[in-house]
C-alpha cells in the first residue's frame, strides 16, 4: 500500500506521564513519529497531542485504533489534508559582511524575523507550514547553520467544526 | 469513617467483591499486609513461595472464574517478579489487578533502597498503570481499576502505591462494586451484511477465540453450527468454548491444530472469526492464510480487525450479542457436500494419528496418559498447563466438559505459569484441578509445591518427564539438523523425592497401569501430587505447521 504523510491530533488527560504512554505504544507497534507536539487546549482537563505520521491505509487505521485503546485518550482524528499547519523554528546562521544582504533579503520575503544578532551569528524565527520551514532551512544552508531548532507542527481543521463535532 | 491507606486499599477490594488475593509481604507494603490482618475474617490471603507464582495464582483463579484475580508485591524485586505473570495476563486479556508497594512519595526518584519505577516498567504490559500519589484517590483508583480490567477487552492493571499514602489517613465511603462498562452493540446495517455473507456460504467454518471462551455460547454456537450447516474449529484460547461431544467441532486449528480443523479452515468460503485474534501461531504464513474464505470477525477490541489479517466485514462490539443477532437472522442452509469433505478429513486425520500410535512403541505414550486422564477425570475438571509439547498435547486431547477449564498461557507461552495457576483455579473453584506440565517448565517454578502443601490445594501434577526440552528439541530434530544445543536436560532430579521433600506426595509412573492408579490415588489426595510420567524424548506433537508456513507445508509424520 502506498505510504503518505498525515497528521493526527489527540486529545489526552493532562496528567502525568501521559506523553510517555502515547509514544510509548508507537515505540512497541513500531511505527514512527516524524513529529510531534503537546500543549494545553481550551479545556484544562486535557492537552492536545498533534502527531505527523507516515504510513499507509494500514497504518493509519491500526494507530488510530490502538491510540482509542489507551485510557488516558479522550479523542482521536485524523486531520483534515488542508487543515492549517504551522510550524515555528530558531534558526541560528553565521554572519559575515559578505552574506549580511542575502540573509536579510530571505529574512524579508519568508516574514520570518531576527531575533538576536551579533557580528557573527543571527537568530531568525521562522513560522509558517513544515514545507516553508523546510525551503527555509535549504536557503539558509550555503551561509552556514550553527544552530537550530523546530518545534514540530501544531494544526486545527479548516472551518467551525472541532475535534469534538467532528 | 477515617481509614489508613492500607485499609482503605483492603476495605477496597472487599467492597469490589475480592475474597482472595496471593501474594508475598515487603518493606514497602507491611501497612497493607497489616491491613489484611486486620480484615482477614473477610478477605482470604494465600502466600505464595514467589511473587510470580502469585501473579500467575491471580491469573488462574481469573480464568477459571471470570472474576478479576487480585496479586500484592513489595516494591523492587518483589514487583518485579510480578512482570512474567502481568504479561502473561496481558496477552490473554485475563482480567487482573496487581497491586504494589513503592518507596515514601519524598524517596521516589533518588534510586532508594528497593525501589523501582514498576509503572515504568509494565507500562506496555497492562492495559492500565496507576502511581497513587495522593491518599485522595487511592479507593476510586481502586475501582476504576477494577472497572478497566473487566470491561471491553480484559486485561491487567497495575496500581502502585508508595508507603507514605498507605500509612496516611483519609474518609472511606463504601462504594457498590463497579459494573463492565457495557460493551457497544453492532449496528442492524453490519449484522445485515454479516448475514449477507454467511446466506452466500457454501463451505462455512465458525472459528472460535478467547473472546468467545467465558461467555458460555457454546450451545448457541452448536446450533448455529446445525442451522446453516458450518463446522466449528477454535483457536488455543476458544478451547473449553463449545461442547466437544458435538460433531461439529473439530477442535483446533493452527500450529498443532487438528488437521481437519485446519484444512476445512483452508478450504472454507467463510469463516466467521468470533473472539480471535489470528495469532501467528494460528494463521502460519498470513499470506497464505485462507485464501478461498470471506472473513467476518467480531471481536470487542477494534484494533483487532484487520490487524493481523485482513478481513471483509469487522464487527467491533458485544460479542454475545452481535453472535445471537446473526444467528436469528441468517436462514437454515444445507451443505451436504462440505460435511462431506470435512468428513473425509476427519478420516484422514484418524489415519494419520492411528498411524503415529502404532508407531510408538514406547512403554508409555503422551497418547495414553491423555485417555487415562480423559477417563478418570470427574466432571468440572480444571486442566492446567505450563508450556512445550505437553502443552499442545493436552490443547489436542483432553476434552473439556464445560468453559473455563482450560487454564493455560497462551499469547506469552509462560514455562512456569502452571503450578501457580493451578491454585489459583482451585482456590476460585474447589473442583478438581490437574496440572499437566513438563520437566522443563515445571522446573521453572516448583517452588510453589510448598504453597500448595500449606493450603492443601490438591493438584494432582502429570508431570510428563523425557529429560529433555521436548518442544525445542522437536523444532531442532526438524528444522536444525538434529543439533541438540541445550535441550537436553539430563538432570538428576527424583521427582518423587523431591515431592516428599516438599510435603507432597509423589509417584512414578512408567506404564499406563501405573499412571492410571497414581493418578486415582492423586485424584483423592488432600494436598499436592506429583506424578513424574516418563515418556520417550523423541514424542512429537503432531501435525505441524512449520512456522511462518501455510497448510501445505503440514507435517504429519517424522
Amino acid at each position: 500500500m502506498e505510504k503518505s504523510k498525515f497528521v493526527i491530533a489527540v486529545y489526552v488527560d493532562n496528567t502525568a506521564g501521559v506523553l510517555t504512554r502515547v509514544s510509548g505504544m508507537f515505540t512497541r507497534r513500531g511505527f514512527n513519529i516524524d513529529a510531534l507536539t503537546v500543549g494545553e487546549t481550551e479545556r484544562s482537563e486535557y492537552s492536545r497531542i498533534t502527531i505527523c505520521i507516515t504510513g499507509d491505509e494500514y497504518d493509519k487505521e491500526q494507530l488510530i485504533n490502538q491510540l482509542r485503546k489507551l485510557v488516558v485518550v479522550k479523542k482521536v482524528e485524523v486531520l483534515d489534508e488542508d487543515a492549517n499547519k504551522r510550524e515555528l523554528m530558531l534558526i541560528k546562521v553565521k554572519n559575515d559582511s559578505q552574506h549580511r544582504n542575502d540573509i536579510m533579503t530571505a529574512v524579508d520575503v519568508f516574514r520570518a524575523s531576527v531575533i538576536d544578532y551579533s557580528m557573527q551569528s543571527m537568530c531568525i524565527e521562522v513560522t509558517g507550514n513544515p514545507s516553508k520551514i523546510d525551503a527555509f532551512v535549504k536557503l539558509m544552508q550555503p551561509f552556514g547553520i550553527l544552530e537550530m531548532c523546530r518545534t514540530g507542527i501544531v494544526a486545527l481543521d479548516r472551518g467551525s467544526e472541532t475535534l469534538f463535532t467532528k | 469513617m477515617k481509614l489508613k491507606g492500607s485499609q482503605i486499599l483492603v476495605k477496597t477490594l472487599i467492597e469490589q467483591g475480592v475474597t482472595d488475593v496471593f501474594g508475598y509481604p515487603g518493606g514497602q507494603v507491611i501497612n497493607i499486609y497489616d491491613a489484611l490482618y486486620e480484615y482477614k475474617d473477610q478477605i482470604n490471603h494465600v502466600l505464595t513461595a514467589h511473587e510470580q507464582g502469585a501473579s500467575h495464582a491471580a491469573d488462574g483463579y481469573s480464568r477459571a472464574t471470570g472474576k478479576v484475580g487480585v496479586c500484592i508485591a513489595t516494591s523492587g524485586p518483589g514487583a518485579t517478579n510480578l512482570v512474567t505473570g502481568i504479561a502473561t495476563a496481558m496477552l490473554d486479556s485475563i482480567p487482573m489487578v496487581a497491586i504494589t508497594g513503592n518507596v515514601p512519595c519524598s524517596l521516589i526518584g533518588k534510586d532508594s533502597f528497593q525501589e523501582i519505577d514498576i509503572t515504568g516498567v509494565t507500562l506496555p504490559i497492562t492495559k492500565h498503570n496507576y502511581f497513587v500519589d495522593k491518599i485522595e484517590n487511592l479507593a476510586d483508583t481502586i475501582r476504576e481499576a477494577f472497572a478497566i480490567a473487566k470491561s471491553g477487552r480484559p486485561g491487567p492493571v497495575l496500581i502502585d502505591i508508595p508507603k507514605d499514602v498507605q500509612v496516611a489517613s483519609y474518609e472511606y465511603e463504601e462504594k457498590p462494586v463497579v459494573e463492565k462498562k457495557p460493551l457497544p452493540k453492532v449496528s442492524d446495517d453490519k449484522i445485515a451484511q454479516a448475514v449477507e455473507l454467511i446466506t452466500q456460504a457454501k463451505r462455512p467454518y465458525i472459528y472460535i477465540g478467547g473472546g468467545a471462551a467465558g461467555l458460555g455460547m457454546g450451545k448457541d454456537i452448536v446450533a448455529f453450527a446445525e442451522k446453516i450447516d458450518a463446522v466449528i474449529g477454535c483457536s488455543f484460547m476458544g478451547l473449553s468454548a463449545v461442547p466437544q461431544n458435538s460433531s461439529r467441532f473439530l477442535g483446533m486449528q493452527g500450529m498443532h491444530g487438528h488437521y481437519a480443523s485446519s484444512m476445512a479452515q483452508n478450504e472454507a468460503d467463510l469463516i466467521l472469526a468470533v473472539g480471535v485474534r489470528f495469532s501467528d501461531r494460528a494463521t502460519g504464513n498470513v499470506s497464505k492464510f485462507a485464501k478461498n474464505s470471506k472473513i467476518i470477525q467480531i471481536d470487542p477490541d477494534c484494533a483487532e480487525i484487520n490487524k493481523n489479517i485482513r478481513v471483509d466485514l469487522g464487527l467491533v462490539g458485544d460479542v454475545e450479542d452481535a453472535f445471537k443477532r446473526i444467528a436469528a437472522a441468517t436462514q437454515s442452509a444445507s451443505n451436504p457436500s462440505w460435511l462431506c469433505r470435512v468428513n473425509d478429513l476427519k478420516t484422514e486425520e484418524k489415519q494419520f494419528e492411528n498411524e503415529i500410535a502404532a508407531a510408538d512403541t514406547a512403554p508409555l505414550t503422551p497418547r495414553q496418559v491423555f485417555e487415562i486422564i480423559n477417563a478418570e477425570k470427574p466432571a468440572n475438571t480444571v486442566i492446567t498447563t505450563d508450556v512445550g509439547q505437553h502443552q499442545m498435547w493436552t490443547a489436542q486431547y483432553v476434552e473439556f466438559d464445560r468453559p473455563r477449564r482450560w487454564v493455560s498461557s497462551g499469547g506469552l507461552g509462560t514455562m512456569g505459569f502452571g503450578l501457580g495457576a493451578a491454585m489459583g483455579a482451585y482456590v476460585a473453584t474447589k473442583d478438581p484441578t490437574v496440572l499437566i506440565t513438563g520437566d522443563g517448565s515445571f522446573g521453572m517454578n516448583l517452588n510453589e509445591l510448598a504453597t500448595a502443601v500449606t493450603y492443601k490445594i490438591p493438584v494432582v501434577i502429570v508431570l510428563m518427564n523425557n529429560g529433555v526440552l521436548g518442544m525445542v528439541r522437536q523444532w531442532q530434530t526438524l528444522f536444525f539438523g538434529k543439533r541438540y544445543s541445550n535441550t537436553v536436560l539430563d538432570r538428576k532430579t527424583d521427582f518423587v523425592a523431591l515431592a516428599k521433600a516438599f510435603g507432597a506426595d509423589g509417584y512414578l509412573a512408567e506404564t499406563p497401569v501405573e499412571f492410571k492408579k497414581a493418578f486415582q490415588k492423586a485424584l483423592q489426595a488432600n494436598g499436592p501430587t506429583v506424578i513424574d510420567v516418563r515418556i520417550d524424548k523423541d514424542a512429537f506433537v503432531l501435525p505441524m505447521l512449520p512456522p511462518g508456513g501455510a497448510i501445505d507445508d503440514i507435517i504429519t509424520k517424522v
